[in-house]
């Protein structure tokens, strides 16, 4: 009779204080906002923050297939841009995405968008030889090949990260290493360079916070 | 020294493909361990870091065929440095190696 009044006292104190306990942490979002007046139903009006969003893209995988922003329905991915002969930071880049392609292979709800900005070579033939000998297998992990401008500008206005041909450079092009954390509504939600230990730690630290946002 | 300079040379110009502990990228970019392979391939590794490397070669058994990017401006002092790093880390155990033996390697690439 006492010890079961007491596990229910016990289990009330814990349910309230559980419930007490909802700031969790958000990540920001990132990208040009602007301010728009929202009318409610009821005559007043307040100010509601529109963010930029990925906008509608198509591209060939590497399997030749189209895929477009319903491919990631749903789902949060991390984006960047790299291509298959890249010497310098293309590797890392992608070693450190592989560990965490391989954390989250069981979690259908991230994916992950690389898109090459190398479009005279990379063909999707080419990618698909790289996805393979990358140990990526099936659709979780999405190389995407498409038209320069077409790249190139989602790049810069999208995702943020600037990309160029340059005959200079050993590969013949530049790019930024950063690993884009884009969230089901299609915002910015975290830039990592994806050749920094640390910032890759913090990705993987931000993923499961994101992840939590759509826990209701 | 000459180790000391080409762990330098190779945290610089090679370790963002051949990795860290020089265990290579999946099946893109094999591992530096190989001990026979290193051993077997001795007087071409000159070869391999100056020009780099096509077609197919056998690494710990598995088969890669890709490109490696030259490094032809590497000098032959760092590329002996470099040699002597790969050949003595990572679990390798192969001694010194000189910019002479670099400078007779380089006069016979195949």
């Amino acid at each position: 009779m006492m010890s079961l009044r007491y596990t229910l006292i016990c289990c009330v104190t814990s349910m309230l204080f559980f419930a007490s306990c909802k700031d969790k942490p958000k990540l920001p979002i990132y990208g040009q906002r602007e301010a728009t007046t929202v009318k409610h139903p009821d005559g007043t009006t307040s100010v509601d923050t529109v963010y930029q969003t990925i906008p509608a893209f198509s591209f060939l995988n590497q399997d030749s297939t189209l895929i477009n922003n319903d491919t990631f329905k749903d789902k949060i991915y991390i984006a960047d841009f790299f291509f298959t002969t890249c010497p310098s930071i293309c590797p890392i880049m992608h070693r450190n995405m592989k560990t965490i392609y391989d954390d989250y292979l069981e979690n259908p709800d991230v994916m992950f968008l690389s898109h090459t900005i190398d479009y005279k070579y990379d063909k999707p033939s080419v990618l698909k030889k790289y996805a393979e000998k990358l140990g990526v297998d099936g659709k979780k992990w999405e190389f995407a090949y498409g038209a320069k401008d077409v790249v190139y500008k989602l790049a810069e206005t999208s995702y943020l990260v600037a990309v160029n041909e340059d005959s200079a450079v050993k590969g013949g092009y530049v790019h930024q290493g950063w690993l884009v954390l884009i969230d089901k509504d299609k915002r910015i939600r975290g830039a990592y360079d994806g050749t920094n230990d640390e910032s890759v730690a913090q990705l993987k630290k931000d993923i499961p916070v994101l992840l939590a946002e759509y826990k209701k | 020294m000459y180790y000391t300079n080409g762990r330098d040379i190779y945290i610089k110009h090679c370790q963002n493909c051949h990795g860290a502990k020089g265990e290579g990228l999946a099946a893109l970019t094999p591992a530096l361990t190989d001990t026979l392979f290193l051993k077997n391939n001795k007087h071409q590794l000159a070869c391999y870091i100056k020009n780099g490397l096509k077609g197919e070669i056998q690494v710990h058994g598995k088969t890669y065929n890709d490109i490696m990017p030259d490094n032809n401006t590497m000098a032959d002092i760092d590329i002996a440095q470099l040699i002597v790093f790969i050949t003595n880390a990572h679990g390798n155990k192969q001694g010194m190696y000189t910019p002479a033996q670099v400078a007779a390697d380089l006069a016979d690439c195949k």
